[in-house]
């Protein structure tokens, strides 16, 4: 599903040179629930944008779903975020003052869904994340955990490749951390791939697989599962 | 994504700041609105103007004696005695002459006109009755200056509005009472219909005399002050012009035409000067209304360009989302041109309104050209697309990242 071999960034400000990722490789197969984690300037983010095709590698090559991403232009990049992509951003990132329904709507306008079948698949999926009663609530009338969810909504409506989760639970009480974390485990056993990054320990173990990025590097990759089993 | 979604998505995005919506559409209100009327003045004018001089009389020539070059001294234009009434009579049974219909030789001069208790300085003018046909003077009261009157060098006179309400007050009916001009009695036999002002003269304030009473009985003289032409149409103007001017030096008796001891105006050398005047006046007025919209235009880039500073956020969300730079200039460009077409839609209204004010309030006709409207549709559309078109562009190349960790 995603290969990602010998991929370098390179920040360039003046003369100097900020290696953000250096000769990462790895493989995410379908169905897989990985998270990523690392401190605070590990790369993480920089490897989630190029992950999310909206940032470009330096070098090396990154294949999503059989199609070669790394050096498309913007608005082929735009589609393939479009269509093989959703997002789950920290902030939620719903557009203000919109309600719930036109929020998860808007990748299907810009897919070029017809209207009808836009509404019937939006409120497909915010039911599918239990909010089929708020589907003309405006986002500033929803809670964390609720705006999160109509954002799980939204990355799931074109059933995108791969789920990509930045910090999901991180503006989130922990009480709606869990219930989030439910539904993307539901997700998984439904077929999803979903790639999380965090820094918080305890919202990686829902992972299966945990990779470990430090300076650029990928540190350790394992088996969650596993580990469970051998700390017990 | 379909136009009609696209702009329902617009008008919802502007109708969230109503105020600054508003403060933006206003400059082009009064942009538009500015053009609209300043353009209306400017042609209402020419109008007045065109129609006060061809009611003075259509395809109009005046012969006036010019000033002549005695021992290298020119005299002042008007003040010759060469024209006389044989002029006149010349021009018009002259078998050469075949352009020109009317012939209505004028002797003028300025006087006191009094009663017993009243007195006014106005202008006299000894007539033949073509005078009224060629210059179009409608009878009030009475009637005008017959040929029996000029053959007897009666003592009866025409009063203009303006000088019998100098003379006997507003609204009186003064026919049948007396005058005295120049000491001599003249009794009123008519009241002219008021025609107002023409810019250069009164043409109310006028006492008019049989003209063999003027020249012989009044100011003793043999010459006339002008002769009064009514060519047969439009197209023969210059013929008529050249056909008089060759006629009058030969009975003058002068081989050089740079001798010639007349001129004679044109009234359509007037209208085109007028026309040329009013015209630069109304261009004039609209550049200065251009320069109010292009201020207006500069507004809308400036709250655009705010608006996509403030949706950063929003930017790089729908760029994740897949909207492709196309989609994300089409939406900015289409909330300018619809801001800039709400003002032109309000500042035509505004506009028209105005015009309609100024012509209520003067003496001007009420004109709307179809053209400015048009105009002014073009250039709100055209300032809503140049405008509008830096900011889309600054929206659509921001980089999803960058718009995204904005905060």
């Amino acid at each position: 599903m995603i290969q990602i071999s010998h991929v370098s960034k390179i920040y360039k400000s003046g003369t100097v040179e900020t290696v953000a990722l250096n000769d990462v490789s790895f493989e995410i197969k379908k169905g897989e629930f990985a998270a990523i984690m690392g401190p605070s300037g590990s790369g993480k983010s920089t490897l989630m944008h190029i992950l999310g095709a909206l940032d470009t590698p330096t070098s090396g090559t990154y294949i999503l779903d059989r199609e070669n991403v790394e050096k498309l232009s913007d608005d082929q990049l735009a589609e393939i975020r479009n269509r093989k992509i959703g997002f789950v951003f920290q902030a939620f990132n719903l557009l203000p003052r919109r309600t719930a329904l036109q929020n998860v709507m808007l990748p299907l306008v810009y897919a070029g869904v017809p209207k009808e079948e836009r509404i019937e698949r939006a409120k497909k999926y915010l039911d599918m994340v239990g909010l089929s009663d708020r589907l003309e609530h405006t986002s500033n009338q929803l809670s964390g955990g609720q705006q999160q969810r109509v954002a799980i909504a939204r990355s799931l409506v074109l059933n995108p490749a791969i789920l990509l989760a930045d910090e999901p639970t991180g503006n989130i009480a922990s009480s709606q951390a869990a219930e989030i974390m439910e539904i993307f485990q539901d997700l998984n056993k439904e077929g999803h791939t979903i790639i999380m990054i965090t820094h918080e320990a305890d919202i990686a173990q829902h992972a299966k697989r945990t990779i470990h990025i430090r300076d650029g590097r990928i540190v350790n990759d394992g088996n969650n599962h596993k580990q469970k089993k051998a700390n017990k | 994504m379909e136009y009609t979604e696209i702009v329902t998505e617009a008008i919802s995005t502007l109708t969230v700041n109503k105020l600054r919506t508003g403060l933006a559409t206003l400059g082009i209100v009064i942009g538009i609105g500015s053009v609209i009327a300043l353009i209306s003045l400017g042609q209402a004018s020419a109008q007045a103007i065109q129609s006060q001089i061809q009611s003075l009389g259509s395809n109009l020539l005046t012969v006036q004696p010019s000033g002549q070059n005695q021992g290298g001294v020119r005299g002042a234009a008007g003040g010759g005695t060469t024209l006389t009434l044989e002029d006149a009579e010349a021009i018009q049974k002259s078998s050469q002459i075949t352009t020109i219909n009317k012939v209505s030789p004028e002797y003028s001069s300025r006087t006191q006109v009094t009663t017993g208790r009243t007195n006014t300085n106005t202008q006299v003018i000894g007539v033949t009755p073509v005078y009224a046909e060629i210059r179009k003077v409608q009878m009030d009261l009475g009637n005008f200056i017959n040929e029996a009157q000029i053959n007897s060098m009666a003592k009866v006179a025409v009063l203009g509005p303006t000088v019998v309400e100098n003379l006997f007050g507003e609204n009186a009916n003064p026919i049948g009472q007396t005058i005295r001009i120049s000491g001599q009695t003249f009794t009123i036999i008519g009241v002219t219909a008021s025609r107002g002002g023409t810019g250069f003269q009164n043409q109310d304030d006028i006492v008019w005399v049989p003209i063999s009473t003027a020249q012989k009985q009044l100011f003793g003289a043999s010459h006339v002050t002008s002769i009064a032409l009514e060519a047969k149409s439009a197209d023969v103007m210059v013929d008529a012009q050249n056909q008089v001017g060759y006629l009058l030096l030969a009975r003058h008796k002068l081989s050089d035409p740079a001798d010639k001891d007349f001129s004679i105006f044109n009234q359509q050398d007037l209208l085109n000067t007028v026309n040329q005047t009013t015209g630069t006046f109304t261009t004039l007025l609209a550049g200065v209304a251009a320069i109010s919209l292009l201020v207006g235009g500069i507004g809308i880039m400036n709250i655009m360009l705010v608006t996509v500073t403030e949706r950063t956020r929003e930017i790089g969300l729908r760029k994740a989302l897949g909207a492709k730079k196309k989609v994300i200039i089409t939406q900015f460009l289409v909330e300018s041109i619809i801001l800039t077409f709400v003002g032109g839609i309000i500042g035509t209204g505004v506009g028209i309104l105005a015009s309609y004010i100024i012509s209520s309030f003067t003496s001007f006709p009420f004109v709307i050209s179809p053209d400015s409207i048009i105009l002014a549709f073009a250039v709100s559309a055209a300032i809503g697309i140049l405008f509008g078109w830096y900011p889309a562009q600054k929206a659509a190349n921001l980089q999803p990242i960058e718009a995204l960790r904005y905060e």
